[in-house]
């Protein structure tokens, strides 16, 4: 069963096609990787996907729900979470802040329960915060509760914002390069985390381009190279793939 | 000996909170028992003008501390206040009662108003835009004499009155802007601390990040817009029948750059860095009387000394809570959390 179904999409920043008629299925409980070259349009279609940039031509479905070109919240409320390349955490504001914040597509309370504090105000506020604890204390990050998310180390901000995504009970995850400047060690500590998350029935989609995590950690990768899908299969597959080592080594390689 | 000092720890964190509940029970008692010890009309005066201008810079703090959308008109929303209640009242015959609530909800739907086109905007396209607004209501105030009498002003705007009992002492004003403060302050501190002001505050932090966590960022500004804009009419609202006449340059560009000083001396974010600020700057203008001819030269120095030496305000930055880790605080065992639970770690 699919859960994301991507169909035929384009997208075009005036002359330059992006994202060219790019199709793809994510399966429920995958870990799919999507990777290629720079600039192979690997962000762009991130940012179709949760409707940061409007699509030109095609549909996009999560579950059976079309999605495209709806606003990147009513997104995110379906069920889409992401995190980004470039770490955008609420800095100024606590950890525990941040990941309540994340949880906001599954709350409800306006401005009456703040004001009022009715019980069904304050009931949400316990869950939201037990929740976020709880999930602060699985990713090891409860200790830090109370401190900045600005303050945390460069890798414990990347797992915050994994954490964050996941406070709002997402059916799909999307990472975009969660390994960037990492070191191994954080590296291996983050593919464990994401192992436990998929353990758990989560479907996941990053983009990476440490090979070795998306060769261990992905049962499916798209290959995309010049706004184009150029291959898609299992890890083992997509190694040999001719097509794959042109796009990465140029030809005659 | 980890639970010894553990429970120490939580012991020396509670007597910080009683210390504070204490320092805000101090300063409750001597607002209150301020018109005793002093009988100075003047004294009065100025403690009342103090309040107003809490309540307008809690309310502009909502939108430019915590939503960080910055507003240079803000004294629009003060105007349309005033106005609304000395208008009801004088040409309606509405009670005051009704009147300020209804000078409240009108300068919220103003608030909307501006928020519906202008909210895709930011930084200084906002400034631009607002400032724009507090000009147009300011010159409609002005020119629209059928209704506002333009610059000849609303005077002698009735005080309000109880079952009967004219209520126009000193006192009444002084002890019902201490009410509306308190109010105002209680409000702002539980729509901070709600699903809806970490909202504000993320849409601050970062819009885009906002957005991907479901956060509707365009709606949220607005309420923020709006809510804020309440606050600022019920204070016109006060301000008309405590001073019993106003005219459009009570409303002016100053007004709001005053309004906004408030807010960024104390400290964004922080309330009781807004209440300091808003009272250290209506009492600056009395003490510097004397020396009228520079006294914006001196506000105007100290805010460029805020902004070079602290710029998140004198109280600004940021206060940390202890999040409390225990099983009660956490709510372990209470409900089920979430569907798909994490499974336990392994190994």
């Amino acid at each position: 069963m699919s859960l994301l179904n991507i169909d035929r999409v384009t997208k075009r920043f005036g002359g330059l096609i992006a994202v060219d008629n790019f199709s793809a299925r994510i399966d429920e409980g995958t870990i799919t990787g999507l990777i290629g070259p720079n600039g192979a349009g690997k962000t762009t279609v991130f940012n179709l996907l949760t409707g940061i940039y409007p699509v030109d031509e095609g549909d996009i479905f999560l579950g059976n729900q079309a999605i495209t070109n709806q606003a990147p919240h009513r997104i995110a409320t379906a069920g889409v979470a992401r995190t980004f390349q470039n770490i955008r955490l609420f800095k100024e504001l606590s950890v525990l802040d941040n990941v309540r914040i994340g949880a906001h597509s599954r709350g409800r309370a306006g401005i009456f329960g703040a004001i009022f504090r009715n019980r069904a105000a304050r009931r949400e506020e316990a869950t939201i915060h037990a929740k976020a604890i709880q999930l602060l204390q699985e990713a090891g990050l409860a200790e830090y509760s109370s401190e900045l998310a600005g303050n945390l180390s460069y890798g414990l901000q990347r797992k915050l914002e994994i954490v964050r995504a996941l406070a709002g009970e997402p059916r799909l995850l999307i990472l975009d390069e969660p390994a960037a400047g990492m070191n191994p060690r954080e590296t291996e500590e983050l593919m464990a985390f994401v192992r436990r998350l998929h353990d758990r029935g989560l479907t996941i989609l990053l983009i990476e381009h440490d090979m070795k995590l998306v060769m261990s950690l992905c049962q499916r990768v798209i290959v995309m190279d010049h706004g184009q899908k150029i291959a898609e299969g299992p890890p083992e597959e997509i190694r040999t793939n001719r097509a794959v080592v042109e796009a990465y080594l140029g030809k005659g390689a | 000996m980890m639970n010894m000092s553990k429970s120490l720890l939580t012991s020396i964190l509670r007597r910080i909170d009683e210390k504070e509940k204490s320092l805000y029970l101090l300063l409750l008692i001597a607002v209150a028992i301020l018109p005793l010890a002093s009988q100075s009309d003047y004294v009065l005066r100025i403690a009342t003008l103090c309040g107003i201008y809490i309540v307008l810079a809690l309310g502009l703090n909502l939108v430019t501390g915590y939503a960080g959308q910055m507003c240079l008109g803000w004294a629009a929303f003060y105007g349309i206040g005033a106005y609304t209640s000395a208008l009801l009242v004088m040409r309606l015959h509405a009670s005051f009662w009704l009147a300020l609530p209804a000078a409240g909800l009108m300068a919220a739907f103003f608030g909307l108003l501006l928020g519906i086109p202008t909210m895709r905007l930011k930084n200084t396209y906002l400034a631009i835009t607002t400032l724009g607004f507090g000009e147009i209501v300011r010159l409609i105030l002005l020119n629209w004499t059928d209704l506002t009498r333009g610059s000849m002003g609303l005077p002698g705007i009735p005080s309000p009155s109880f079952f009967g009992i004219d209520l126009d002492g000193k006192l009444f004003y002084y002890y019902f802007i201490v009410v509306l403060v308190i109010v105002t302050l209680v409000t702002m501190a539980r729509l901070v601390d709600s699903r809806l002001g970490r909202a504000l505050q993320a849409i601050r932090e970062d819009e885009l990040a906002a957005k991907s966590m479901g956060i509707d960022t365009t709606r949220y500004k607005i309420v923020a817009f709006a809510i804020g804009a309440f606050f600022a009419g019920i204070a016109g609202s006060f301000f008309a029948h405590y001073s019993a006449y106003i005219d459009p340059h009570n409303f002016a560009f100053g007004e709001s750059i005053a309004v906004l000083s408030m807010v960024i001396l104390g400290g964004m974010r922080s309330l009781p860095g807004v209440v300091f600020g808003a009272v250290v700057l209506t009492l600056l203008p009395e003490v510097l009387r004397e020396a009228a001819e520079y006294r914006m030269i001196v506000f105007g120095g100290i805010l460029m000394l805020t902004m070079l030496l602290r710029p998140q305000g004198i109280f600004g930055g940021v206060q940390r809570k202890k999040v409390s880790l225990t099983p009660e605080a956490v709510g372990q065992g209470k409900q089920p959390l979430y569907q798909n639970r994490l499974p336990e770690k392994a190994g």
